[in-house]
C-alpha cells in the first residue's frame, strides 16, 4: 500500500428498535480486534463504546450503520443514522440526561450513561447532529506503538 | 521448557474416532479440527475443559490420569478427594465411609479438598475486603476457565484471585501434618488427587500461577470408584475423621463457593459456553456491580466433571444432604494466620495471556490476513456443516489462511470445481483438431 497506509472497514447495519440483535455488532467488532491482536485494554475500551453508539442507533434513531475502520495507527468507529437527530448535544452528553422510551427502560437502557460513557472510553469524538437530517458520531483511538 | 508448555491430559484415542464432526462443534476455543478422517488436538488452544470427553460418542476422547497402582511408588501415599467423591455412592450417608474406604484401598492418609476449599474460602474472604482488588473478583477454582481466561478473555487475567485451588492447598496442608505426625521425609509421601476432571490432571503436570504443583499425581474417580465401592461396602467401622465443613463439601456443587463466602453480590455459573457468555459481559463492563464470580466449566458444577460416574444431578442432590451432615467448622481467624505461614497459598506466579486467536503479530499483516478471510468466507456456503474438519465456514475460512486447509476441503466448493471441470471437458471433447475437416468425406 502507497506510505503504508492500509485499513480494513467492516460495516453492520443498525435497525430500529431491533432489541433481539442489539450487541450483535460490538461483539463482532470486539473478535475482529482480537484477531488483529489489538492489546486487550484497548478492544475492551472500543467495544464498550461500540455497544454504547451501537444501542443508540437501536434506542433512538430510525435506524443507521456502524462502522468500524482500522488502521495500524488507529481505529474509528462511526455510527452513522438519519435522524431524528439530537436538539442538544451538550445536554446529551450529560450524565443521567436521557430522552430513551419507555420500552428501552424497560429493559434496562436509557439510563442517560451512554455518550459519556463513550467519551469516557474514546480518545477522540466528534459528534455532529441536525434535528431532522440525523446524526454522525465518530469515535476515535490511537493505537499506541508497541 | 517446550514439553511442560503444552501438556495436556485430554488426548485422542485415533483407533476410535470416526472423524464426525461431533468435538470440533462443541470445543469453546475451536481447537479440534479432522484431519486426515481423524480428529486433532491443537495444543496451543487446548484448555483441557473435557467438553469433548463429553459428547465424543465413540469414547474417542479420554483424559490421561494416573492409574490406582500408581500410588506404589511411594512408600507412603495420601488421598485427597474431591468432595465431588462423596456424591457418586449410593446409600452411603457418612462421609467419613468414604474416607476410610480409600484408606483400605491402600492409603496410609485421607485429606478432604473440601477441607482445603474452607480454607481457600478463608482466604478468598480476606482479597474480598480489599477495595483496590478488580472487581468481580473471579475464582481460581476450575483450572478450564483459568485457562479459558488466558485464551480468550486476556484483559480478565487480573480479577482473577490470587488464591490457589482447594487441591493445592489441601496438598500442602495434608504433606505437613502427615510428615509431622508420624515423623516421616516429604519425599517418601506421595499425594494423589482423586480428580473428577482432565483439567486438574493438567494442572498438576503443568500448573497456572505457580511454580510446580504440591500434588504428585491424580487418579480419576472412575479408575477409583470400583475398587472403593466394594471396600465401603464391606467396611465394618469407620476410623478416619471427617474435617470438612459444610460449605466445604457443598463446593463440588455450582454456587457451593460463592454461598461459603457469605456475600450478596456474586454469580455463580456453570457450563463453559455459559460461562464464556457471562465471561463476555463481565469484560464488557456490563455487569458493575458484582463483588464475585465462580465460573466451572462443567454442568452442575465439579459433579458434571467428565470423568465422573454417577448422573451429575443425582451426585448434586447426595452431596446436598451430605453436606448438611457435616462436622468440620469454618476456619478461624487465627488458624488461618497460622496456615498462611506455612504453606504457600497464594499464586505467586504471573498468569500470562495467550492471545492464540490472533492472526499474526504485525497489526498490517493480520489485516491482510483477514481481508483474505473475509473474501474466502463470503464464497463458502455458510451452512456451517462441519464436513472440511473446520466447526464453522468462517474457521475454515481462518484456516486456509493460516496454511492449514485448502478450499477445496469444502464440499460444496469441491462439488463446483467438478461441475466446472465437466463443463470443460465437454467443451474441450467437442473441439475438432484443426488439421482435420468439420465433416468428414465431403471433400
Amino acid at each position: 500500500m502507497a506510505g503504508g497506509y492500509y485499513s480494513i472497514e467492516q460495516v453492520f447495519h443498525i435497525k430500529a428498535g431491533d432489541f433481539a440483535s442489539a450487541g450483535e455488532a460490538s461483539s463482532q467488532i470486539k473478535k475482529t480486534l482480537k484477531q488483529l491482536g489489538i492489546d486487550s485494554t484497548l478492544v475492551r475500551r472500543v467495544t464498550i463504546a461500540a455497544y454504547e453508539a451501537e444501542m443508540n442507533l437501536i434506542i433512538h434513531s430510525i435506524g443507521g450503520e456502524l462502522k468500524l475502520k482500522v488502521t495500524p495507527q488507529s481505529i474509528i468507529v462511526t455510527a452513522e443514522d438519519k435522524g431524528p437527530g439530537i436538539p442538544d448535544i451538550d445536554l446529551a452528553m450529560q450524565e443521567g440526561y436521557s430522552t430513551a422510551p419507555e420500552i428501552a427502560r424497560e429493559l434496562g437502557f436509557g439510563a442517560g450513561m451512554g455518550l459519556p460513557n463513550i467519551k469516557r472510553n474514546a480518545d477522540r469524538l466528534n459528534i455532529q447532529s441536525k434535528v431532522g437530517e440525523g446524526t454522525l458520531l465518530e469515535i476515535y483511538f490511537d493505537i499506541k506503538a508497541r | 521448557m517446550k514439553l511442560k508448555e503444552y501438556y495436556h491430559s485430554v488426548t485422542l484415542r485415533k483407533d476410535k474416532c470416526r472423524g464426525c464432526t461431533n468435538c470440533i462443534k462443541r470445543c469453546p476455543t475451536e481447537a479440534i479440527r479432522v484431519r486426515d478422517g481423524k480428529a486433532r488436538i491443537i495444543a496451543e488452544r487446548c484448555i483441557d475443559c473435557g467438553e469433548c470427553i463429553r459428547v465424543c460418542p465413540y469414547h474417542a476422547k479420554v483424559a490421561v490420569t494416573d492409574p490406582l497402582s500408581s500410588i506404589e511408588r511411594f512408600r507412603y501415599r495420601i488421598a485427597l478427594p474431591a468432595p465431588t467423591l462423596y456424591g457418586q455412592f449410593k446409600n452411603v450417608d457418612d462421609i467419613k465411609v468414604i474416607l476410610t474406604g480409600l484408606k483400605k484401598l491402600g492409603f496410609d492418609y485421607v485429606y478432604e479438598v473440601a477441607r482445603g476449599a474452607d480454607y481457600v474460602t478463608a482466604f478468598v474472604k480476606e482479597a474480598l475486603k480489599d477495595p483496590n482488588r478488580k472487581r468481580p473478583i473471579i475464582s481460581s477454582a476450575c483450572p478450564a476457565i483459568v485457562r479459558l481466561i488466558q485464551v480468550r478473555f486476556p484483559e480478565l487475567i487480573d480479577n482473577i484471585v490470587n488464591v490457589d485451588s482447594p487441591m493445592e492447598i489441601a496438598a500442602q496442608l495434608a504433606r505437613n501434618e502427615f510428615c509431622e505426625r508420624y515423623g516421616v521425609k516429604s519425599e517418601e509421601v506421595g499425594v494423589f488427587f482423586i480428580t473428577p476432571c482432565a483439567a486438574k490432571m493438567t494442572s498438576i503436570r503443568n500448573p497456572v500461577g505457580r511454580k510446580e504443583s504440591s500434588v504428585d499425581g491424580a487418579i480419576s474417580i472412575q479408575e477409583i470408584y470400583g475398587p472403593l465401592y466394594s471396600q465401603i461396602s464391606n467396611l465394618k467401622e469407620e476410623d478416619v475423621a471427617q474435617m470438612a465443613s459444610p460449605f466445604g463439601v457443598g463446593w463440588a456443587n455450582s454456587g457451593g463457593a460463592c454461598l461459603s463466602l457469605g456475600i450478596d453480590s456474586y454469580l455463580a455459573v456453570d457450563g463453559i459456553q455459559n460461562v464464556i457468555r457471562v465471561l463476555e459481559e463481565i469484560e464488557d463492563e456490563k455487569l458493575t456491580d458484582l463483588e464475585y464470580f465462580e465460573g466451572l466449566a462443567c454442568p452442575g458444577g465439579c459433579v458434571g466433571g467428565p470423568l465422573t460416574v454417577e448422573n451429575g444431578f443425582v451426585a448434586k442432590n447426595r452431596i446436598r444432604k451430605l453436606s448438611e451432615k457435616a462436622r468440620g467448622r469454618p476456619v478461624s481467624e487465627d488458624e488461618l494466620r497460622e496456615v498462611a505461614q506455612k504453606i504457600q497459598w497464594r499464586l505467586d506466579e504471573k498468569i500470562l495471556p495467550k492471545p492464540v486467536m490472533k492472526l499474526d503479530d504485525d497489526i498490517v499483516e493480520a489485516m491482510k490476513k483477514m481481508e483474505t478471510i473475509e473474501s474466502i468466507y463470503e464464497s463458502l456456503p455458510g451452512l456451517d456443516c462441519g464436513s472440511c474438519g473446520s466447526p464453522s465456514c468462517r474457521t475454515l475460512a481462518e484456516d486456509i489462511v493460516r496454511g492449514y486447509a485448502s478450499e477445496m476441503d469444502c464440499v460444496f466448493k469441491l462439488r463446483e470445481k467438478v461441475k466446472q471441470l465437466a463443463q470443460e471437458m465437454i467443451e474441450l471433447s467437442e473441439k475438432i483438431p484443426g488439421g482435420r475437416k468439420e465433416t468428414e468425406g465431403q471433400e
